[in-house]
């Protein structure tokens, strides 16, 4: 089965990149953006039917690495 | 003093440590990331680079790699470990060092020469060490230092703040700060001050007609107090 992960900066960690971002889409005239946060998007195939099982093993592949805990955080969707 | 340089695919400051090394002293081994074990050394160097291309973040996966293990249990065994720029991104990931590199602040790759200013020298890398302010080279786009702010003060409390950025008189100010690192942070040793790590290149000042000579300082110290 597939899932799927996202990973973004923590809330108070600097992000330059989704700063510059922000800057850029208000000076192309998309005024209404206050925030951007840049983050990384996850597809796992994994050799795994049952759901719980799959998600347990990500969760523990988001800890070990697909994220640093002490400056992003990771939501299995 | 023996010493082994690990080689991963994209580290480029292997060969100029390798050159530093063996200049001051040090009889200097090259080791290959995907060896299961460390030859016998004095002092272990994870080179500067972009180990694995930066891919996920940088020094993620060199901090799994085969050798790294080894290189773990040395370093927990009370031995000499260094690692400068990608090398200190591969001993944040290995959980060897505290805190995280991010991004530069200001979203530039920063290559120019810096000073650094010790903040502890009652350690094996920087005892006795004849200057406290060093002209040193820097080149990464992600050595902005952070961590919490309780981290922080852990790091404080025990003294592990090895050098950080100021200018020429020693003056540690944002001003004075190139990425954005916490408290102008260049580099850290772990709570027993065998594990350093920093952002600058020593390696790169050891010639008075290329660069400049306080990298040379740093291997003469060091070898010095091995002996």
């Amino acid at each position: 089965m597939k899932v799927k992960v996202i990973v973004t900066p923590k809330n108070g960690v600097l992000d330059p990149q989704g700063k510059a971002i922000q800057q850029t889409l208000n000076g192309m005239g998309f005024s209404s953006v206050n925030e951007v946060r840049q983050g990384k998007y996850f597809d796992i195939e994994i050799n795994e039917k049952d759901e719980a099982k799959a998600k347990a093993r990500v969760e523990d592949m988001c800890k070990k690495l697909l994220a640093n805990l002490i400056i992003e955080d990771y939501q299995i969707i | 003093m023996k010493s082994s340089v690990i080689i991963f695919p994209g580290s480029n400051c292997d060969r100029d440590m390798d050159v530093a090394l063996k200049k001051f002293g040090f009889k200097n081994q090259m080791v290959w990331h995907n060896d299961p074990n460390l030859p016998k050394s004095d002092l272990i160097i994870l080179p500067g680079g972009f180990s694995y291309g930066d891919y996920l973040r940088c020094g993620s996966i060199a901090a799994k790699s085969k050798i790294i293990k080894s290189v773990v249990e040395f370093a927990n065994s009370g031995g000499l470990v260094v690692g400068v720029c990608n090398g200190f991104q591969i001993l944040i990931e290995t959980g060897l060092l505290p805190g995280a590199l991010l991004r530069n602040k200001y979203l530039e790759f920063i290559c120019k020469n810096v000073f650094v200013k010790i903040n502890n020298s009652e350690n094996k890398y920087f005892k006795n060490i004849k200057k406290n302010i060093l002209k040193l080279h820097i080149a990464h786009n992600e050595g902005n230092y952070f961590c919490s702010s309780d981290e922080l003060k852990f790091i404080e409390d025990n003294n592990q703040i090895a050098v950080n950025y100021c200018n020429k008189n020693g003056d540690i100010s944002e001003e004075n700060n190139p990425n954005g690192s916490i408290n102008n942070i260049a580099g850290i040793l772990n709570k027993s001050k065998n594990i350093l790590g920093m952002m600058p290149h020593p390696e790169r000042m050891i010639d008075s007609y290329l660069s400049g000579e306080d990298g040379s300082i740093f291997f003469e110290n060091l070898i010095g107090n091995l002996k």
